[in-house]
């Protein structure tokens, strides 16, 4: 009998309620968002303007936290992420001046990530060095390198110096979709509750956004689905959670692992490449400024899962982009983050999570205060976001986190016995 | 009493020698391949430094080696202090903002600066200490997030609190205090608190090896249980750790200040960059006080004496940086390839111990 092939597996039905969450999430998010952009009178909190520079400032970080997630998922603490990101925007910027192709550019940038992610593999697989030992060296090789090879190759070139190359050809740029961007920012114009900031959004990824940006989106999804939907990515997960179990079953750790910090490298190159190519108007030196570890940070919020992944990226980039436009935005963001913290704390004290309740209050009433009795922000606070964030949801959901099992423990053939 | 054995010294200096063949020949494939000459490179290099150079390095010396102490401490009882960065900028600017203040008068302003250096920093690496022992935080990460965190920290406080001139912001100046001229006065003089990083050292050496505090230090490095077991209270030596580590990093930058930098500018008078450089040198020292001060000194003599390339060759100085990462690769590689071979050599040794026991009872 095969009656139960009409109703969902419990299994299926736990990973719906799962997605609904999160959709649920976004849209509180959202509406949030809304709710203090109507109240504060601050259209620029959700504008197309605003939201495409948020895109632009999330794609690097996205990239690097991509990178540690197929690091970490086999087992191998990335933390060079940030050196492969800076070799990335040397990597472009060379390959895309001489071929004049960006996209040879971004190739060019995956390779470099690649290399620095091939020294990583080699100390910490095949030598067995403590993985953030490594990590720190391969960064300071990549900015010494990158530093040493911008003043051997582009300080003669047009455009060039010893710390920077500008005027190179950028990835193709969507200018409209018809039928969608324009009714998207009409839509948006009208400043409505909720409505108009989806509609903002959709207006942001339809008009005039690079290429490349549509693939690092697509990147993400494809990473989610090749380590979670094939046997390859199962494999490579088996890595990071018991290797000496993955290889009693036939499994070449050494090889997966490899693989990973291979790709690793290669996403956090190729965020150095969007840095380089598309968010700014060429390469200069030491253009990173710790977004490695950002992305590092995204991909801990997220709990090591692309999804996660996804929303701390998207978190920390707007944050990022609203420090560049108007002080007034960033002042309404305070009241964002005090309801978000507030309504936590209701959450908490509904489930009878008291001590979770203070913690949450607390902040959330000093962010009110701060709020109440001020009008504007200085800058630098807006740039500390993500870092005091991460440092937040470390402190107060580290329970929750759950990362690899075997995630930065070294690891020997034929240590199964 | 350890007995002097030569292949025991051979196989501890292995590590070191093959770290510096690898950096050296990478340095050289990479000039090389840009097309320009690794002999005018290394021939630049190897020269021996003029006097200014030689003070220069004895100051950079000192400030690096301080730096290595501070990682050191946390390395040898298994604590990554990746936050040195962000410790000794915080550290640096309250005592720079200290001692421009001028609430007291010469030596007294010193001492009561290098306090508050060490205050400051020790309080901010035990935030990571008291984040991991209460919520299990990993302290690689939040001292990361700590050091971007107290840099922009540090650019806010200056943008409100410093003197503005120009198109840059700094700490109000403040006196000198006078150091020693080994040659000619234009060569420069060696900072009277490069003695601190002395100080660094040899403390950190009687720490270890004569207290029971480095002993439980060791001693939580090589095995938490084994520390445990043996009544050490591993979160209060945790933060203890991370707070003496921090305390140290705070004091990197105080010679430079009080020697010559006279203020605290990001981006102008101050020397970033020295904790990651610290961290470095540990790893390449094995956190060995003897180890760590060569590693300084040869981190120092590539920095300083790579100014000579500008004038001399084609080659940026910015390619001793590729020097210093290939050399801690290297360097951490070829200990773990040693103690590989080192630990087959004694199978053997006892596999063949073995077998002739075995033999001689049959």
């Amino acid at each position: 009998m095969t009656t139960t092939t009409t109703t969902p597996s419990p299994v299926s039905r736990v990973r719906n309620a799962a997605r609904a969450n999160w959709l649920f999430i976004a849209l509180g998010a959202v509406a949030a968002v809304s709710l203090v952009r109507i109240l504060t009178d601050t259209n620029d909190l959700t504008s197309v303007g605003t939201i495409r520079a948020a895109i632009i400032a999330t794609c690097p970080i996205l990239m690097a936290g991509l990178g540690g997630l197929w690091a970490e998922r086999a087992g191998v603490v990335n933390i060079g992420l940030e050196g492969q990101m800076v070799l990335g925007t040397w990597g472009a910027a060379f390959f895309t001046y001489h071929s004049g192709s960006p996209w040879v550019g971004i190739l060019g940038a995956a390779l470099l990530g690649m290399i620095g992610g091939l020294l990583h593999a080699i100390a910490t697989v095949t030598f067995g060095v403590d993985h953030i030992v490594s990590g720190v060296a391969i960064n300071l090789i990549g900015v010494g390198a990158t530093t040493y090879l911008a003043e051997a190759t582009f300080t003669d070139l047009e455009g060039g110096g010893p710390r920077q190359l500008i005027g190179l050809p950028t990835p193709t740029t969507i200018d409209r979709i018809p039928g969608i961007s324009g009714p998207a920012a009409d839509l948006a114009d009208k400043h409505w509750f909720f409505i108009s900031d989806v509609a903002s959004f959709v207006a942001a990824l339809t008009t005039k956004i690079s290429l490349l940006s549509l693939v690092i989106f697509a990147l993400v999804v494809a990473s989610g689905w090749i380590l979670w939907k094939t046997s390859f990515g199962l494999r490579l997960r088996s890595c990071g959670e018991n290797p000496q179990a993955a290889e009693t079953l036939g499994v070449n750790v050494y090889l997966y692992k490899y693989v990973a910090v291979l790709i690793s490298g290669a996403m956090a190159g190729i965020g150095g490449g969007f840095l380089a190519l598309v968010a700014s108007s060429g390469f200069s030196t030491n253009q990173t400024n710790g977004r490695g570890y950002i992305g590092l940070a995204a991909m801990i919020f997220g709990n090591w899962r692309p999804g996660g992944l996804l929303a701390g990226a998207l978190t920390f980039g707007y944050t990022d982009s609203l420090r560049l436009r108007d002080t007034h935005a960033v002042h309404s963001l305070l009241l964002l983050v005090a309801v978000a913290l507030i309504a936590i704390t209701v959450l908490r004290i509904v489930r009878k999570q008291i001590a979770g309740a203070v913690a949450m209050a607390v902040p959330g009433a000093a962010l009110l205060v701060w709020f109440l009795s001020t009008d504007s922000v200085p800058r630098d606070f807006t740039s500390m976001t993500p870092y005091v964030t991460t440092l937040f949801v470390l402190a107060l959901g580290t329970q929750r986190l759950r990362m690899p099992a075997a995630d930065g423990r070294p690891y020997r053939k034929g240590s199964a016995g | 009493m350890k007995s002097f054995n030569p292949r025991a010294i051979g196989l501890a200096l292995l590590g070191p020698a093959i770290a510096i063949v690898a950096s050296v020949l990478v340095t050289t494939l990479v000039i090389a391949a840009v097309g320009s000459s690794p002999g005018d490179f290394w021939s630049t290099m190897f020269d021996f430094p003029k006097p200014r150079s030689r003070v220069d390095i004895v100051n950079q010396t000192a400030m690096i080696y301080t730096a290595a102490v501070a990682a050191a401490i946390g390395f040898r009882m298994g604590l990554f202090n990746i936050g040195l960065e962000g410790q000794y900028t915080l550290a640096s600017y309250a005592a720079a903002a200290f001692a421009g203040g001028a609430y007291l008068s010469g030596f007294a302003n010193v001492f009561v600066s290098l306090l508050i250096a060490v205050a400051v920093g020790a309080a901010w690496s035990a935030i990571a200490g008291i984040l991991k022992t209460t919520r299990g935080v990993s302290e690689v990460i939040s001292t990361i997030m700590l050091n971007s965190i107290a840099i922009t920290l540090v650019g806010y406080l200056l943008n409100k609190y410093g003197v503005h001139e120009g198109n840059t912001v700094h700490t109000t100046r403040i006196d000198l205090v006078s150091g020693w001229t080994p040659f000619e006065n234009r060569d420069g003089e060696i900072w009277t608190l490069v003695i601190i990083a002395v100080l660094a050292g040899v403390g950190f050496w009687v720490l270890l090896n004569k207290t029971r505090f480095g002993f439980d230090l060791r001693a939580s490095g090589q095995s938490e249980t084994v520390a445990k077991a043996s009544g050490v209270n591993p979160h209060r030596m945790i933060i203890t750790a991370m707070a003496l580590s921090g305390g140290v990093a705070g004091l990197i930058w105080m010679p430079a200040l009080f020697g010559k930098a006279t203020n605290f500018g990001l981006g102008t008078t101050f020397q970033a960059g020295l904790g990651f450089l610290g961290i470095a040198v540990a790893l390449l020292g094995r956190n060995r006080p003897i180890g760590m001060l060569f590693g300084a000194l040869l981190f120092a003599y590539l920095s300083v004496k790579s100014n000579d390339l500008t004038f001399a060759t084609d080659v940026s100085p910015s390619i001793v940086q590729i020097t210093q990462g290939v050399a801690v690769l290297a360097v951490v590689v070829a200990y773990e390839v040693v103690r590989r071979w080192r630990a087959r050599l004694e199978q053997r040794v006892v596999a063949q111990e073995l077998g002739t026991a075995t033999e001689a009872t049959a």
